[in-house]
């Protein structure tokens, strides 16, 4: 924990900066679905942190800071453009209150399903319900820091982790029934 | 439906974001009921599902390199008060080197006026004209070549010397030297005299005496 207007150790931004290189990659690549791509967001990340980390408060949340700036270089990139033009209509009016789901034996099948499934809809999933499901269940970021990373409020990010996964849910209950159906012609 | 109520703080409550005394309430629900139980389950199983599947992919060591020595190259710099005394030596230093350049911008302005004088005196001296009148846009001068004494005399209005001559050609009883040429200057009357020439610094001294005391 460093104290505002304390002298920083030399390296600081490095010892700061490079335990989340491995997580942001995989973010990244998440969010691009193209290696070289993500390669090229994590750098620009860097060097745009390393740049602004003057700015950046000691004693604050640093992993929220720094994803931040990787997402909106991305939201701001070819491809970060592009899915933010193809989001779905139904993300609108994402606060209100969602009725409870109700499990049916099929979806008790996700939990089963092989994690190539699981990876199939989380790249099928739009980019705003992909990121929100990828901080909260692989970063284990808390619901403020993911409100603090995505800038929207926590009832905000509650509601859209509840769509994302209802939506994970229906897409892996889709390919399951598609395998089942493929298999059963067979 | 009491249920209801409680699933849809499920969510929350695996997420551990639920406060404390709900979280207890929404346990000791699960426990007594098997439905919400059962549900509760598959959502922890979906996060676990999520959390292997989304952990896939691993940058190269090479590209890892790459970008922390991309950083190690360029470390950001933090003020703090350990730069103080540095900056204040920093800034000494550049307050000397202004109050220099000034002094040695009035320096030049003297000896480029004194040049100026010199090679006008030299001109004087190569001149088949006993007497010149040059004019500039920047000073009047009238120069009187004594030919057989080797000495010039010029005379400027002093505000057309402006900033020109605003330091070392001012003292009036001080002899500079231009091109090897001996100087001596005063002012009168709005005007500004230079008598220039290759004879001693106690001729030239005589001479402006004489001329001081003709008015």
């Amino acid at each position: 924990v460093y104290v505002p207007g304390e002298t920083l150790p030399s390296g600081t931004f490095e010892d700061l900066a490079m335990p989340h290189f491995e997580r942001l990659y995989n973010f990244a690549c998440w969010l691009t679905h193209d290696r070289q791509e993500a390669e090229d967001l994590v750098q620009e990340t860097y060097v745009k942190a390393l740049k602004g980390f003057s700015s950046f408060q000691p004693g604050t949340n640093f992993r929220a800071w720094i994803y931040k700036i990787l997402r909106n270089t991305f939201l701001t990139s070819r491809t970060g453009l592009k899915a933010a033009a193809t989001v779905p209509i139904d993300l609108e009016g994402e606060d209100e209150i969602l009725p409870p789901v109700k499990e049916t034996p099929e979806s008790i099948l996700l939990q089963r399903s092989d994690s190539q499934l699981v990876q199939q809809a989380l790249e099928q999933l739009p980019v705003p319900y992909r990121e929100v499901l990828l901080l909260c269940e692989v970063e284990e970021m808390s619901y403020q820091e993911i409100s603090a990373t995505l800038a929207i409020p926590m009832g905000t990010v509650m509601s859209r982790l509840s769509r994302a996964r209802r939506a994970l849910r229906a897409d892996v209950q889709k390919m399951q029934q598609k395998m089942q159906g493929t298999g059963a012609k067979a | 439906m009491v249920c209801d109520a409680w699933t849809e703080k499920l969510d929350a409550y695996l997420d551990g974001e639920l406060p404390l005394a709900e979280a207890r309430s929404l346990g000791e629900h699960l426990r007594g009921c098997s439905a919400c139980a059962a549900e509760s389950l598959n959502r922890v199983q979906q996060k676990r599902a999520v959390h292997a599947a989304g952990q896939r992919f691993t940058p190269d060591p090479a590209f890892r390199a790459r970008v922390q020595n991309s950083i190690a190259a360029r470390k950001p710099v933090r003020w703090s008060r350990a730069w103080f005394p540095a900056l204040a030596g920093a800034m000494a230093v550049l307050i000397v080197g202004l109050i220099s350049i000034h002094l040695n911008r009035e320096r030049r302005g003297d000896q480029q006026l004194l040049s100026e004088l010199a090679d006008l005196h030299v001109a004087t001296l190569a001149s088949s004209n006993p007497v010149d009148v040059v004019s500039t846009d920047r000073h009047t001068v009238k120069p009187w070549f004594a030919g057989k004494n080797q000495i010039s005399v010029f005379i400027f209005q002093e505000r057309s010397l402006g900033e020109q001559a605003s330091g070392n050609t001012r003292p009036e009883d001080a002899v500079q030297t231009a091109l090897s040429f001996n100087v001596r200057s005063w002012s009168h009357n709005g005007l500004r005299y230079f008598v220039i020439g290759d004879a001693s610094a106690q001729d030239l001294d005589k001479l402006s005496e004489l001329m001081k005391a003709a008015g």
